[in-house]
């Protein structure tokens, strides 16, 4: 195919550009065994355009970017560069023609200063001097505010992401790719990047925007195309749709948001902390320091945070997984001091935990999900007898969650690795809930799951709550609070503020919050575009 | 171009079939092997595999020397399930037949029917604390269990060489390195005669069914599956690490002491400086050929067993080096984990086509 014929050949026209475009993707198709991850996909982007790409998890998003940046080639299809046909090879050839691309997460050396992980990236080495001017350069241009010679380490995530997009602005890149680049971030750094990603686009970058985090795409993008299943199944502008629209337009089906129903008025106090400390046993994890709070029967506390400011160690304080050496009752489960007891015995006391991480955490992916049942049910619900598994109800168990929280399986003898994020993720919240527990402590629910079942786990989260069990739920994802929580608390290095009530309390306030003692200066000016952080 | 591409489910029933197939493979390879040395491929097989067990006596021998592998590997598969490495049952052993052997030996005029079961006993805690070295310093000091156990193998069999040199050595045995034959009490009875079929044939099916029925149906079973394929789920279960280190070291210890009393009061007889020609060993081999699974223990020790006898009748029968018994260990390895391998993964030749599978 020739220069010109890219132009007129090939790919779906979304809409006629002048020149040819920055980068154009006609017919781009991948399979995995089992799974087309991208199916004849075409869309173009423009020198200079924002260009959202959104999608499910496992709407083929990644595989796309994976064969752009050259760590995959396509199984059919082309992408033209600048109207001419490449063969992206490498990262390093991508870097060569001016692609830069911000991973979801960071490859950094935590060791390492700002500066040295810069040089680690580049094609060529360059003399560190010239490299420090340049660094310093850019930062200033773009307002990234960024100390060359500190340590890893001891930055925010916020911080981290800058390093990265540093390194990507010191290739002069044409098209910036960033992968979900805010999952990370406080409100008010998010507002930071769009700033300075507005800036490169007004100088002419493209940028492959992929989110689906739908308010941040309408406050960003000017243009969408949407992914579903490995095919390209809509395009819009999304200045002029809603995020509902966006959203229903990702799943194909209409978007049914929780019923909230009417909330219980607050029960006894049944989960209850009290300056709780803790060293974590982690090199670079977070220590705990002094933190309370409770929790009553019927209510749902959010815990929100950037993720990595102790909220991994608040979790495993509370499910008994570490050790803690401090006051019996600086962890109290319906009145019972519980902070010597291990996971069995907190269990009987009727509390039950499920962690972020389903895979070898929440569940073993080797194991049926019958044995998953068992695997924290077997005590409460009798599964076992003289010390031998009772088969029968053991799988009815399971059967019995997979029926009343609608998880696609093959059954009961599935492996749990086998099934989707979101199906696991529906089937451990399901083990939990199903043994009627007085407290649930819940960590990121609906992290990494499509849109259909995180809102019928958010449900399930609302009518256990209305039977007056009391729940925490730790999440990074505000609008997941807002949905469901009453009360919500804040977490940064390893502090946690006071509770607030959900309705008196704006988006900004969590910010700052969130925002904690990390930040540098220029961050913590508030942006006015909180609003739109409201629940669709 | 060649590449492995992961299947996405692979057949449950494969797993099962791959090492019928392994030993097939080893049958045709180790056929042409014969032939390119001038040998019958025919006859030389017959020989290796055949001849050993053509006869009930030949029967005998390979439970004679199965025996000892199922008991040990059923002990160690539990152990690696819980991703506990004990390499020492070669040591657990000795520690069992030193242990065991030392009462018969105490009671060497002994008729009495307490004397074999005190034996038993006394063997499974001779081997169960051998073991229980490596445990404590693994649970306390968490030192590799793998370099612990394997050292004190060594320990081991200098302790027996110093007894039967030393202090236990037969005052009528004309200065040999060896103790007195143990009496008829201390005997394990022939199971069938003609051969040499003892009581411990019976406790290695024993051991079998109880051993499935401990990981297969058992909650100790299923937390040790759980510690070993998902620590991190162990923990938030409280399923406790330390104390499946514990159990399936001294689990295993003590069936490997079990193992060694089985040998020295069956075959042996008495006590001599060497007991076992590194069955404790071999049985790691097993345990992973039998999937780390009891019954597949039980045919992989049978299988293990006839590559012991084959070789010692290819070398008297057709002249063969003995390294013959080596060689046809290896070739059955690779065949199996070429098997599990493609079990587990498809060879795809050339470009990928658009749909990604076929089926």
């Amino acid at each position: 195919m020739t220069a010109i014929s890219g132009n007129t050949t090939g790919a779906v026209k979304q809409r006629t550009g002048s020149g040819p475009a920055q980068l154009e993707i006609c017919g781009v198709t991948k399979a995995f065994p089992g799974c087309l991850a991208n199916d004849n996909i075409s869309f173009r982007i423009e020198p200079g355009e924002i260009h959202a790409l959104l999608g499910e998890n496992g709407a083929g998003k990644s595989t796309l970017v994976k064969m752009i940046y050259g760590v995959m080639q396509a199984d059919a299809g082309e992408l033209l560069w600048e109207g001419t046909p490449v063969t992206i090879a490498s990262p390093h050839d991508a870097r060569e023609m001016g692609i830069g691309l911000v991973f979801q997460h960071f490859s950094l050396f935590e060791t390492m200063t700002v500066l040295e992980n810069i040089a680690l990236a580049m094609n060529d080495v360059r003399d560190m001097a010239v490299l420090r001017q340049q660094v310093i350069e850019v930062e200033k241009t773009y307002g990234l505010p960024l100390d060359p010679d500190r340590h890893v380490y001891t930055l925010s995530v916020g911080e981290r992401q800058r390093i990265e997009i540093v390194r990507c602005l010191l290739q002069n890149p044409k098209l910036l790719i960033l992968d979900e680049p805010t999952s990370v971030l406080t409100p008010q750094e998010v507002d930071k990047l769009f700033e300075t990603l507005r800036r490169l686009s007004s100088e002419g970058c493209a940028i492959l925007y992929i989110s689906h985090k739908l308010h941040e795409v309408q406050a960003l993008c000017e243009h969408a195309t949407v992914l579903r299943g490995g095919k390209v199944v809509d395009t819009c502008d999304p200045r002029a749709e809603t995020a509902k629209s966006m959203a229903e337009m990702m799943i194909g089906q209409k978007l049914v948001s929780p019923d909230r129903g009417v909330r219980p008025a607050p029960g006894d106090v049944r989960l209850s902390v009290k300056n709780l400390s803790l060293v974590s046993d982690q090199q670079f994890g977070t220590d705990l320091q002094d933190i309370s709070f409770e929790v009553r029967g019927g209510q749902i506390l959010g815990v929100a945070g950037v993720a990595g400011n102790g909220q991994n160690e608040l979790f495993q304080a509370l499910a008994g997984e570490t050790e803690i050496h401090g006051a019996p009752d600086c962890i109290v489960i319906d009145k019972q001091p519980v902070a010597g007891f291990g996971p069995r015995r907190r269990r009987r006391l009727g509390a039950a935990f499920v962690p972020e991480e389903r895979n070898g955490h929440g569940a073993v992916p080797n194991m049926s999900l019958a044995e998953n049942g068992f695997l924290t049910a077997f005590r409460r619900m009798a599964l076992s007898a003289r010390g031998l598994i009772r088969e029968v109800p053991t799988r009815s168990f399971a059967e019995g969650i997979i029926k009343t929280f609608d998880v696609r399986t093959t059954g009961h003898g599935a492996e749990a690795g086998s099934l989707s994020g979101g199906n696991l993720q529906k089937f451990i919240v399901g083990r939990e809930i199903m043994q009627d527990p007085g407290v649930l402590v819940i960590s990121q629910p609906t992290w990494g799951v499509d849109a259909g079942a995180a809102s019928a786990i958010h449900q399930a989260l609302l009518d256990l709550a209305a039977k007056g069990t009391a729940v925490l739920v730790i999440s990074q994802d505000l609008d997941e609070i807002y949905a469901i929580c009453d009360q919500v608390v804040v977490m940064a290095g390893g502090k946690m503020s006071a509770a607030r009530n959900m309705a008196d309390v704006t988006i900004d306030e969590i910010g700052l919050l969130m925002g904690g003692l990390h930040d540098l200066n220029g961050d913590l000016a508030p942006k006015q575009d909180g609003g739109q952080h409201d629940p669709a | 171009m060649i590449r492995l591409e992961p299947r996405r489910q692979h057949s449950q029933k494969m797993v099962y079939l791959s090492p019928l197939l392994a030993i097939f493979l080893t049958l045709i390879t180790g056929g042409i092997i014969f032939a390119f040395m001038g040998k019958d491929p025919i006859e030389a097989l017959y020989t290796f595999f055949i001849m050993p067990i053509n006869n009930a006596y030949g029967v005998g021998e390979l439970f004679v020397k199965a025996t000892p592998l199922v008991i040990i590997a059923v002990g160690l598969a539990m152990g690696f399930r819980a991703n506990v490495w004990n390499i020492g049952a070669e040591g657990q052993l000795t520690m069992g037949a030193i242990f065991g052997g030392g009462l018969a030996l105490a009671f060497y005029d002994s008729t009495s029917m307490f004397l074999l079961p005190g034996m038993f006993i006394l063997a499974a805690l001779g081997g169960a604390m051998w073991a229980a070295i490596p445990a404590w310093l693994r649970t306390r000091f968490n030192a590799n269990e793998i370099l612990t156990s394997l050292m004190l193998t060594y320990v081991a069999t200098l302790i027996l060489s110093y007894l039967v040199y030393g202090p236990w050595r037969n005052p009528e045995g004309f200065s040999f390195p060896e103790s007195r034959p143990f009496p008829d009490a201390a005997l394990l009875p022939i199971i069938y005669d003609g051969t040499r079929v003892h009581l411990g044939a019976v406790f290695a099916l024993l051991i079998v069914a109880g051993g499935w029925v401990l990981l297969t149906k058992s909650v100790v079973g299923f937390q040790l599956r759980v510690v070993g394929q998902a620590p991190q789920a162990a923990r938030h279960v409280g399923f406790r690490q330390k104390r499946m280190v514990w159990f399936t070291l001294l689990l295993s210890g003590g069936l490997s002491g079990l193992a060694g009393l089985f040998e020295v009061a069956g075959p042996i007889g008495q006590l001599q400086p060497s007991i076992s020609p590194g069955y404790g060993f071999t049985a790691i081999i097993v345990a992973f050929l039998g999937r780390l699974h009891p019954i597949g223990i039980l045919f992989a020790g049978l299988v293990m067993a006839l590559t012991y006898l084959g070789g010692e009748l290819a070398q008297i029968g057709l002249g063969l080096p003995s390294a013959v018994t080596g060689l046809f260990q290896g070739i059955l390895l690779f065949f199996l984990l070429a098997c599990d391998v493609l079990t587990k993964y498809r060879v795809r030749f050339g470009a990928v086509n658009k749909s990604g599978e076929a089926a």
